[in-house]
């Protein structure tokens, strides 16, 4: 088994973006490998909760978010300067994410085997 | 080493194919081995058989198809990205009533599996793009 971690850094909705990256993540949990999830920059913005991506005929992504505990994808990371810059605090998320200073973020990604950059 | 790679972008939107193509160069001048390389999200687009860019540009997809003929590279490209972006190879053009083979010579089109296996394979996983 292989520690795996997808570092996400564009919004929902930018193309197929999203999509494409939990596809291979709940590919990769099917695999029964560790898998972890780090959210940067822009990406935090596909964690806010109440989206309505039906009214703009979008996939709804934080729906399939919220499915990835279903498949042992519970270590779930978010920068907390990403955060911060973007006025959003943890409850205005869909999902329970632990918090990590910028400063802790490159020694954390040393803790993994393979690095999905997104 | 084994290497596996990832490749993202297409080869109008960046140079970051080309780069890879370049690093794959030097991985096997340097008698590493390359497991797979895995064409995903708008990367796929270098897998379109009838691009036919202009005689005094680089035709790489051209390039593709002799590295995994002269080098044995197994070349894939994710069938969900495939056919949300109109590449369909003969098989499974026929079964949704289209017609004929977008995929050009040494590409194969296979699920994500193939890049979960490769980055299980390979010592390095490197994505470009």
């Amino acid at each position: 088994m292989k520690r795996y971690l997808f570092v996400l850094r564009k919004p929902a909705h930018s193309g197929a973006y999203l999509q494409e990256m939990l596809d291979i993540i709940l590919i990769t949990a099917a695999f029964d490998q560790s898998v972890s999830i780090l959210w940067l920059d822009d990406a935090v913005f596909s964690l806010k909760n109440q989206q309505q991506p039906e009214r703009l005929t979008l996939k709804d992504t934080a729906a399939v978010m919220q499915s990835l505990s279903i498949y042992d994808v519970t270590e779930l990371y978010i920068e907390t300067e990403s955060l911060q810059e973007y006025g959003l605090m943890a409850e205005d998320l869909c999902l329970p994410v632990q918090t990590l200073p910028r400063k802790a973020i490159s020694e954390f990604m040393r803790g993994f085997d393979v690095v999905f950059a997104g | 080493m084994k290497f596996a790679i990832q490749i993202n972008s297409s080869p109008y939107h960046s140079n970051a194919g080309l780069t890879a193509y370049q690093f794959i160069r030097s991985v096997l001048n340097a008698q590493h081995e390359i497991v797979r390389i895995f064409f995903y999200h708008e990367g796929v687009y270098h897998a379109f058989k009838y691009a036919t860019p202009p005689d005094d540009e680089i035709q790489i997809t051209k390039r593709w198809s002799e590295l995994a003929r002269d080098h044995q590279i197994d070349l894939v490209v994710c069938i969900s990205a495939a056919q949300r972006r109109g590449l369909l190879h003969s098989d499974e053009a026929h079964r949704q009533g289209k017609q004929d083979n977008d995929v050009a010579d040494g590409f194969r089109i296979a699920g994500l599996g193939q890049l979960v296996e490769a980055t299980l394979l390979a010592d390095r996983f490197i994505v470009f793009g």
